[in-house]
């Protein structure tokens, strides 16, 4: 898809930089612009056929059913993360907040029934975003140090409200809660649908180009009337509700409010982002592209339990952290030349 | 401006800010100390000093890295994951003898540094995604390593550094005091520290005044992965096991919070040393005292959160400037 970096690209161009190239692209650099937005696509597509022809156990429609099913709910994350990056920011804070959204569940189908388990979650996610973005954009502190406190907070929320954690709320047998996570096609569909919203409010809504002129150069859009704080508070009530929202269906998935769960997450939805071609920077991005990421970070693990297994998943940080490592030198290299050019 | 000129110029409130900034950190060490000393009949034992200087140190050591790192507008993800490095790296080779396993567990956490540190000054990777990805991959290759259980470390003097004395003080409080005064002279009294600074200030400014930056950054990072190293042998002799896969969680999140609770900004061009000790003895005393008014776990996780922003919140007046 095209159409994000186009934006990203005309409103750098506020600064004077990338005005000329964009018009009188060759076909090495449309080459190196396709790497860049969909290289992780391309690389997913790679490993995919490779996976199916190579490895034994890998092409299954279990298999593949367990791979999409177990990465639904946190595929959310790197959603909302996508977005935030897209504005320059970080959100160090979503897999903390992903494990208090199934801890209020769990605590909320026996404090009033189906309703306060998924409405309390929903609500704690906007608010956690909300008071975070509002010190981002209002109080100008760095995001990577508010989430960061927002990490420990949500963390030490859940641990409070779980008796530290050794109290776990396992959702009641009958209750009409476990039916939104149940089966496989369910978690499935959630994260399709919720990918296709985030898609179209990203490329087709002022709310998504705004995020793109935000990214691009703040300065910029605050004098094009752009309204700067709004659109970054929403952007981090967005990220939270997400999280907290993705939680919530993976406690009615597992009938339980884990406590341990989340540890890291933050780190595999940056991870999956960046390899889907979002810069860090901001200004540039696309949902697609992180539902690419995400797949492929899902694939590599797969493939890597299936064969790997004595190693567990440290065998499949190593190699996510390589491609990562990898993928973004390259997309840097790249974007270097890009602007060189 | 210089500091001087601009304290002339502002305002009295804002001269309190500043006071408070520069030298509020210390304010709390002291005041923490004289609370729990005033409240709990044992806060001044030996033992229990003791208890609090094997918490404090690893930390403080990763955190004197992280300021250098930091003070180069750059962070480190990587620190915890090279502790488990260096974790598994000690039994693998004692039996070559433990300086031999001491100097590959260092020279691992220096590997870690110059990959880190070429991806963020010939790359241009932004630190954070450098080492993110560091911080992934690491953790896994330790663990690969050292195998999914944790391994007995028994040797002398690998436990000795962890749990020893020497002259009636930890052996690791002395590692600590050799490492705060390295630093502070390489911070305050180099050319390397000016240059430091400089970089942290504007890259492509000292880019163009002929610094060598690429050298600076790959030095900051490396010194990091190194110091980072040193706190995962002293956990090891600590703990008497090696254990890659828990060792040093988390650990990137609390030295970063030293550091900035320490007065050195996220934004660069300064460090503080001595902040930086005070920061991470503060986390600890805050955590000390909490435990000593069965405070829940979850309760110190929520105040340290608003002691980061609180800290950020203080020091953003001065950026802003």
């Amino acid at each position: 898809m095209s159409t994000p970096n186009a934006i990203g690209t005309a409103t750098t161009a506020l600064d004077g930089g990338e005005t000329a190239k964009s018009s009188g692209a060759g076909r090495g650099e449309r080459l190196a612009a396709f790497v860049q937005d969909q290289g992780g696509l391309t690389v997913l597509v790679i490993v995919f056929i490779a996976a199916c022809i190579f490895s034994n156990g890998f092409a299954s429609t279990n298999n593949f059913e367990s791979i999409l099913v177990g990465n639904a709910y946190t595929s959310l994350l790197a959603l909302g993360m996508t977005f935030v990056i897209i504005t320059g920011g970080i959100d160090l804070s979503v897999g903390s907040v992903f494990a208090l959204g199934g801890v209020l569940a769990g605590w909320g189908t026996h404090h009033g029934g189906t309703p306060v388990a998924v409405l309390l979650p929903l609500a704690a996610g906007l608010a956690i975003g909300a008071v975070q973005g509002l010190l981002i954009a209002r109080a100008r502190l760095a995001p990577f140090i508010v989430t960061l406190a927002g990490l420990l907070f949500a963390r030490g929320l859940l641990q409070a409200i779980s008796n530290e954690g050794s109290t776990t709320y396992q959702v009641p047998k009958h209750s009409s809660f476990t039916a939104l996570g149940d089966g496989t096609l369910r978690p499935i569909l959630t994260a399709v649908v919720l990918f296709i919203v985030g898609a179209v409010l990203l490329v087709r809504t002022r709310f998504g180009q705004a995020l793109f002129a935000l990214g691009g150069n703040q300065n910029a859009a605050t004098l094009m009337g752009l309204p700067v704080v709004r659109t970054k508070v929403l952007v981090y009530m967005l990220s939270g509700l997400l999280a907290c929202g993705a939680g919530m269906l993976n406690a009615s998935r597992l009938g339980s409010g884990v406590t341990n769960l989340g540890v890291g997450y933050e780190l595999t939805a940056i991870a999956a982002v960046i390899i889907g071609g979002t810069l860090l920077t901001g200004g540039a991005g696309s949902v697609t592209g992180t539902a690419a990421g995400v797949l492929l970070l899902a694939v590599i693990t797969n493939l890597i339990g299936v064969h790997l297994s004595k190693y567990g998943s440290s065998a499949s940080d190593l190699v996510n952290g390589a491609f990562l490592a990898v993928v973004v030198l390259i997309q840097t290299l790249i974007s270097r030349r890009r602007l060189l050019a | 401006m210089t500091d001087v000129a601009r304290r002339r110029e502002a305002p009295d409130k804002d001269r309190v800010l500043t006071l408070l900034q520069d030298y509020g950190v210390y304010a709390a060490v002291v005041l923490l100390v004289a609370i729990d000393t005033a409240v709990g009949s044992n806060f001044l034992s030996v033992s229990n000093l003791r208890v609090q200087i094997f918490a404090a140190v690893p930390i403080l050591i990763v955190a004197l890295g992280m300021a250098l790192v930091i003070g180069t507008e750059g962070i480190d993800l990587s620190v915890g994951a090279v502790i488990a490095l260096a974790a598994a790296v000690i039994p693998l080779y004692l039996g070559y003898g433990v300086w031999v396993s001491i100097a590959i567990a260092l020279a691992a956490g220096a590997v870690s540094g110059v990959i880190a540190g070429g991806l963020v000054a010939f790359g241009r990777v932004q630190p954070i995604v450098a080492t993110l990805a560091l911080m992934i991959g690491l953790r896994g290759f330790a663990v690969i390593l050292n195998g999914a259980t944790a391994k007995t470390v028994t040797n002398s003097t690998v436990v000795n550094l962890g749990v020893g004395d020497l002259l009636g003080v930890p052996q690791m409080a002395w590692v600590a005091a050799v490492l705060v005064a390295v630093v502070a002279f390489l911070v305050h009294r180099t050319t390397f520290g000016r240059q430091l600074r400089a970089v942290g200030d504007n890259r492509a400014a000292s880019a163009l005044a002929g610094l060598p930056v690429r050298r600076v950054l790959i030095i900051v990072y490396v010194v990091s992965g190194v110091f980072a190293a040193i706190a995962g042998i002293l956990i090891v002799g600590y703990g008497g096991y090696a254990d890659p896969a828990n060792y040093g969680l988390n650990y990137e999140l609390s030295a970063i919070t030293a550091v900035v609770v320490g007065g050195t900004p996220l934004t660069g061009g300064k460090v503080r040393v001595l902040g930086t000790v005070a920061g991470a003895v503060f986390m600890q005393l805050i955590s000390a005292t909490l435990i000593q008014h069965n405070i829940k776990a979850s309760y110190e996780q929520i105040v340290e959160a608003a002691i980061i922003i609180g800290a950020v919140y203080a020091a953003r007046g001065r950026a802003g400037r």
